[in-house]
């Protein structure tokens, strides 16, 4: 009996030896894996913020219509109605989030080529979208030249 | 005191116990992220594509790219359009083509003797993805909120999840040499805007969808309309929804 405790001593040292080699890989994970990571899933739950706060380059209809509604009551009464601003004016978060937003000032489409995106005739848009040939309808020139662009029945005097 | 190596191995061993139990401690209670307004737990985001009210105008693939800043020649949204010929509309190959994946639109089609019709693509966010099935290091997931995105930290870039994308929507950022793709505008609908490319479809033809919130439309779409998914038989839990789309559309 007492040789056993006496020979325990072999089994005591390497026992120690991997109990030290496991706190290690724990006090390893603590410091290398983020506190996140696998919050919800097999992945660092923080990198949902990281890529949430990056910046927006499209206000937003609703940003657009706070200063402009004189624009966007013109473009209720026209088949425009439901075009977002920024789809014709292009990203304005610049403008829109600006201190003082006339320092970034739009520059305004040139209708004779952004109409023709949506409006030149092709066999594969539905039949019921208004659709032209540009070259037979208005020659090439601005669409604007006629048309009020933000309602578009309505013509110009 | 003079110390021995005795003395020297079981106080480091001591002192390396108490270590370890406080990191066990500290990744056992971990302190939850500040919460806001926006709760994960609350939405499943997905996207609506009506096929019959898409004009091919591009405005989507601009809207993302300027949004995302997505490198030139590269697309995390594209349209297609097809031409299917009439003579043998379900065994001929229909023809496909999406130049510079339509970011300035397509040059005019006169072919009046196909069935023609534009198809906008973008990641489905499946539920069951099989790109973050093959992530070998938790780079790609599926949000809590039902978006899949990448976490650029942990991308090592190995392409695993360009291969198993069945639809094509992955590609390799040259810039950041990381996996890029779609990710729902997560920046821009965590605020409650949405999606760059829905702010930018003039015609309604791309819908943003949350289908946790009741009030959605989706609602009544997927109830009272005729809806697919693209290709349902790979069971990947795509949550972009095709209204009208037509069987020859892969």
């Amino acid at each position: 009996m007492r040789d056993i405790f006496r020979n325990a001593g072999h089994l005591i040292r390497p026992a120690v030896v991997l109990l030290a080699a496991l706190g290690l890989f724990i006090l390893g994970r603590g410091i290398f894996i983020p506190k996140t990571f696998g919050q919800y899933g097999h992945y660092d739950a923080a990198s949902l913020d990281r890529i949430r706060q990056r910046p927006i380059s499209y206000a937003g209809q609703d940003a657009c219509v706070m200063c402009h509604d004189d624009q966007a009551k013109v473009r209720a009464s026209g088949p425009h109605a439901h075009v977002a601003c920024e789809a014709c004016h292009g990203p304005q978060q610049a403008h829109a989030g600006a201190d003082d937003p006339s320092a970034h000032k739009p520059v305004l489409p040139d209708t004779a080529v952004l109409c023709k995106r949506c409006h030149e005739k092709d066999a594969a848009k539905p039949k019921s979208f208004p659709q032209v040939v540009s070259a037979e309808h208005s020659g090439g020139a601005a669409c604007n030249v006629c048309h009020t662009p933000h309602n578009p029945l309505r013509m110009k005097p | 005191m003079t110390m021995t190596r005795r003395d020297l191995i079981s106080g480091g061993g001591k002192l390396l116990l108490l270590a370890s139990a406080a990191a066990t401690w500290a990744e056992l209670t971990g302190a939850e992220p500040a919460g806001d307004a926006y709760r994960v737990a609350d939405h499943w985001w997905g996207m609506l594509v009506d096929i019959d009210k898409c004009i091919g105008c591009g405005n989507c693939v601009r809207g993302c790219s300027n949004e995302n800043h997505v490198p030139a020649g590269f697309f995390r949204t594209w349209v297609e359009r097809y031409e299917i010929s009439v003579d043998s509309p379900t065994t001929a190959q229909p023809h496909v083509e999406s130049p510079e994946g339509a970011i300035n639109g397509f040059p005019p089609s006169t072919n009046e003797n196909v069935k023609s019709f534009f198809v906008p693509k973008l990641c489905n966010h499946c539920a069951d993805s099989p790109c973050v099935q093959v992530c070998p290091v938790g780079a790609t997931f599926v949000s809590p909120d039902g978006v899949v995105l990448v976490d650029q930290n942990y991308c090592l870039g190995c392409r695993y999840c360009i291969q198993a994308c069945p639809y094509g929507t992955r590609f390799i950022n040259p810039e950041t040499q990381t996996a890029d793709k779609c990710t729902l505008c997560y920046h821009r609908i965590t605020k409650g805007l949405t999606t760059a490319c829905c702010e930018n479809c003039p015609t309604g033809a791309r819908q943003l969808v949350d289908f946790k919130n009741p009030k959605d439309p989706i609602h009544a779409i997927l109830r009272e309309s005729k809806v697919q998914v693209l290709k349902p038989y790979m069971a990947t839990g795509a949550k972009v929804y095709y209204k009208s789309l037509d069987g020859a559309v892969r």
